[in-house]
């Protein structure tokens, strides 16, 4: 029997101690160790050479990009890189795993330590990296495919990957999951992975215990294979809950593995994928040492582009933006160069701040785009902003201009946007004296509501202005017809 | 001149050259001599396919003359792999496999126009000294049937002694190319490690295998050598290198003589190596004696990290993809434990637990880093021995060709460990060492040399060996069994 406000009890009693260890794609044409294609979703097999297959006598060169991408995040995290790169076997047996061991870093990772900045609900803080590895990924079981009988597809065999292991320092689900998303902003600022978690680019184990606040480290289960922020956070909520209750309940967690089921939202024991535990690491004696020389450590310096605090930091001084928009503008790299594209044609950060955060993102979600293929290019939606600025068209014309050039994608230079106000005739009406006969008509005619409104009823205006707003077919300058009206209703 | 007359790889090339042969002539000959194979040297034979070879590079010859191997036969040991020709590691678990690929090796001899005449016996996936751990059958010492060849490369051993090839490649790991060329009469060499792609050389220890040739004379592996060697971008421990030059200087060189390598050594090969020692003195070489004090720990180092590597490296033959798959299994784990149990033999599998237990938690320490540590002053004896000698020189195996199934009645495998005594050494140090012929017992049964030299000393190895060659000629004898 659980009461109802037992998890609040609970979250008072109980401290949760969480690390993750994420596996970064990194973003190379070829694998880890050979010169096989990385592309996602091809036919199972076709993208595995004889390397990957493991064939005999075959032999792994590594692939110099990978390390270019793994120093360069050493650096952008302010990692120690190591000055020469080795690599280890691990031993284990499974159908997936051709070599029958999977080369990875075991005592010399590529980058040790460095700090990942996050923003949880609690506030902004550095969490610590422990290490970062390069590894090979294995390949796909595919168990339902055959009846009776385990399909075996190659293709991610040997991908690169990157694994970021944090130091436990994370205390919530919350804080797990703002982890998640700034180390999934980050490697798509630096460009080493493209981040795409549907297509299995970031995978998130995360190893998790609980204890009284300041007693000793309690035993932890590590949830495997988590895939989006949401599942990883519902996946601890559970997991803590259950290993409170066991402990509660009097009973001992285990250290063991599991798996999240989405649908039911529970955690559950995985079945033993390796058959041992003894992965009997050892150097491999295939690849020698690689230095990793002061001109690639500056290389990778140079490289460095603005990243996301920085940028964010830059946003809030240089626009005057809040934090929470300046954030949400940072979070994707491509959406904070498409809003700085907006800027630099228009000048007007505000604007196009809320245009990005508003009428971009809802057609996005709407039209399940990506902002890279974005109908409405930056020059665009800069002009945009630009005649709403001089009030050459109203917002509400601009909303729906923004619409009709979103849907015919065909016209992407700036000048279609002024073509269109013209064809469209959506030009504002600003002329004064058109509008001083609008406003003379509509008050004439409506003698009832311009005495309430001179007897105090201020609401009225709006009235009036839509009546004014009506007449002109939508065109008038609101703002010029709000003086008007004033001026006019105020004549006794 | 006829081919029964042709005794050398060197002679062959010169012959085709002045087109006193054609390489389909010599092809022939040699196909029909290992049809009449006593030795059990070849597990494939590629008959069709080499006269088609010996056919296109007559026609070559006629159209611009001979150059690099054109028409010369060869063979390969049967762990380099060879597109289109199965390459089976002399292995049940391999018994069918056909790689889509040449190693490298192969594709630079087939380059260079060898014809290729087929695949030589081997231990399993060479584990061995004898070539007795074969699926497909021991080979046979041509000096004496009833004795071994040496291994693991004894079949190529064999073939070159009596006379099935005039030249093969060999890898040697701790000596499988030393140890057959001196069982065997015929001159071989292990290249210093990195100097020979391991492109398609089926792995056994990755950090020790090397291809080698095996000839009958110090020309002939140099000839072969200059057509295998060489940097390759697809095997990461290739080094690039100075090519091997097409003679070398004669000049007077310092050899040291190593105690630790005489002592208590069988007299029937302590004479001749005394002998071939006069020879190198009266050829202007000055002899000093020298020490290389962890000699006898090179053996256990030897087993220790050939073994963990091997264990490793063999673990790819699962029965998924490839290779001997057993059949009615029920599940993963006897899908691996019944492929493996029938696939390997008892040789491969020893070194498979020796090596695995040698990594594992709690003993890795004890074994394989000790092994390391051990195998980092070997090398440092040899280093600090080479800044005072030339060369060194050493007998290769502790005795001549033993008895067919004499190694198995002990019971003990590290009984035959002890044939790799003297060859270990130079593959832990990664150093070129070469196996030549240097006289015989009264039986007679071959007696072998090694010189070992520094990294990349092939040249002044091979220079050595060639005027040793040129003062005697024990690698000339024709085994009596098998002169035709």
């Amino acid at each position: 029997m659980t009461s109802v406000n037992a998890p609040a009890n609970r979250a008072t009693a109980w401290e949760s101690v969480i690390g993750l260890e994420v596996h970064v794609q990194l973003r190379t044409r070829s694998k880890l160790f050979s010169a096989a294609p990385t592309a996602f979703g091809a036919a199972p097999n076709t993208q595995a050479s004889v390397v990957d297959l493991a064939l005999p006598g075959v032999l792994p060169v590594l692939n110099a990009e990978a390390l270019r991408l793994a120093v360069l995040f050493g650096v952008a995290v302010g990692g120690e890189v190591a000055p020469v790169c080795r690599f280890d076997r691990k031993n284990y047996f499974y159908p997936d795993l051709p070599k029958g061991y999977q080369v990875s870093q075991l005592d010399e990772p590529a980058v040790r330590g460095g700090r990942l900045a996050i923003d949880a609900e609690d506030g902004p803080r550095h969490i610590e990296l422990t290490r970062a590895h390069l590894e090979e990924d294995a390949g796909k079981s595919l168990h339902d495919a055959y009846a009776g009988q385990t399909g075996i597809d190659l293709n991610r065999a040997g991908v690169p990957l990157l694994e970021v292991v944090s130091e436990p320092q994370l205390r919530t689900p919350a804080q797990a999951a703002a982890y998640f998303r700034a180390l999934h902003t980050l490697v798509r600022y630096l460009g080493i992975s493209d981040g795409n978690l549907n297509e299995g680019s970031m995978r998130c184990d995360a190893n998790v215990s609980v204890r009284r606040p300041g007693a000793p480290l309690g035993e932890r289960a590590e949830i495997k294979n988590l895939n989006s922020f949401r599942f990883l956070e519902k996946a601890l909520r559970f997991e803590i809950d259950r290993q409170v209750e066991t402990l509660e309940a009097g009973g001992v967690v285990r250290r063991q593995t599991l798996l999240y089921d989405s649908a039911r939202n529970e955690t559950r024991p995985m079945r033993g994928k390796e058959l041992s535990d003894d992965y009997r690491y050892f150097p491999d004696p295939d690849l020698l040492p690689v230095e990793v020389t002061p001109a690639m450590l500056d290389e990778a310096r140079a490289a460095l582009p603005e990243l996301p605090n920085a940028k964010r930091q830059r946003y809030a001084s240089e626009f005057g933006m809040t934090d929470y928009d300046a954030g949400w503008l940072v979070a994707d790299p491509h959406v904070a160069s498409y809003f700085e594209a907006v800027v630099a044609a228009c000048g007007k950060p505000k604007a196009a701040a809320n245009w990005v955060m508003g009428e971009v993102a809802a057609a996005l979600r709407r039209d399940e785009r990506a902002i890279g293929d974005a109908p409405v290019p930056p020059a665009q939606l800069a002009r945009i902003i630009a005649r709403v600025a001089d009030q050459t068209i109203s917002g509400t014309a601009a909303k729906g201009l923004f619409e009709t050039l979103w849907r015919q994608a065909d016209a992407t230079d700036a000048e279609a946007v002024d073509q269109l106000i013209d064809s469209q005739g959506l030009r504002q009406l600003s002329d004064v004296n058109a509008l001083e006969a609008l406003v003379r008509e509509v008050v004439a005619a409506n003698p009832g509501q311009v005495r309430q409104y001179r007897a105090g009823k201020a609401k009225m205006l709006g009235y009036f202005v839509g009546q004014v707003m009506k007449a002109s077919r939508g065109k008038a300058n609101p703002r010029e017809v709000n003086s008007l009206l004033r001026k006019a209703l105020a004549e006794p | 001149m006829v081919v029964e007359g042709i005794a050398t790889l060197t002679a062959a090339r010169d012959a085709l050259a002045a087109k006193a042969v054609s390489a389909a002539e010599l092809a022939r000959h040699h196909l029909r001599r290992i049809a009449a194979d006593r030795t059990g040297s070849f597990i494939t034979v590629c008959e069709e396919r080499a006269l088609a070879e010996a056919k296109a590079a007559d026609a070559a010859i006629a159209e611009d003359g001979q150059r690099g191997l054109l028409g010369v036969p060869i063979a390969h040991k049967d762990v380099f792999c060879t597109e289109g020709v199965r390459t089976t590691c002399a292995s049940k678990m391999l018994e069918d496999f056909v790689a889509p690929y040449d190693a490298t090796v192969v594709a630079k001899l087939k380059a260079a126009g060898a014809v290729l005449l087929g695949k030589t016996n081997m231990d399993e996936f060479a584990m061995g000294s004898s070539t007795e751990t074969s699926h497909f059958g021991a080979t046979r010492n041509p000096w004496d049937l009833g004795r071994v060849p040496g291994g693991s490369s004894g079949g190529s051993a064999a073939a070159v002694a009596a006379g099935l090839t005039p030249g093969a490649t060999g890898t040697d790991t701790g000596g499988s190319v030393r140890h057959p060329a001196a069982f065997c009469g015929i001159s071989g060499l292990k290249p210093t490690y990195g100097r020979v792609s391991r492109f398609g050389l089926v792995a056994f220890a990755s950090s020790l295998d090397q291809g080698g040739p095996m000839a009958r004379s110090v020309a002939d592996l140099r000839i072969l050598l200059r057509h295998m060697e060489g940097h390759d971008s697809r095997d990461s421990t290739s080094a690039p290198m100075r090519p091997t030059g097409s003679s070398g200087a004669d000049k007077p060189l310092t050899i040291g003589v190593p105690s630790e390598y005489f002592e208590d050594l069988d007299s029937g090969i302590a004479a001749p190596l005394e002998e071939a020692a006069r020879t190198f003195a009266r050829l202007g070489h000055r002899l000093r004696a020298i020490a290389l004090p962890h000699t006898a720990f090179a053996v256990p180092a030897y087993y220790v990290v050939a073994s963990a590597e091997a264990s490793t490296n063999l673990a790819r033959f699962d029965g998924v993809r490839y290779g001997h798959r057993a059949q009615g299994v029920d599940s993963m784990e006897a899908l691996y434990r019944q492929s493996r149990g029938e696939g390997f033999g008892v040789e491969v599998k020893r070194r498979i637990l020796t090596g695995t237990y040698a990594l594992s938690v709690g003993y890795y320490d004890a074994y394989y880093r000790q092994a390391q540590r051990v195998r980092r002053l070997i090398r440092q004896d040899f280093l600090d021995a080479f800044a005072e000698v030339d060369a060194i020189l050493t007998p290769v195996t502790p005795c001549v060709a033993f008895p067919l199934g004499s190694s198995e009645v002990e019971g003990d495998p590290t009984t035959l460990y002890k044939q790799d005594a003297f060859t270990v050494p130079a593959s832990l140090s990664g150093l070129p060492a070469l196996s030549i012929p240097c006289g015989a017992t009264r039986h007679p049964l071959p007696v072998g040399l090694q010189l070992i030299g520094p990294h990349f000393g092939e040249d002044r190895l091979l220079a050595l060996g060639e005027a040793f060659q040129r003062e005697t000629d024990w690698h000339l004898r024709t085994p009596p069994a098998v002169a035709t």
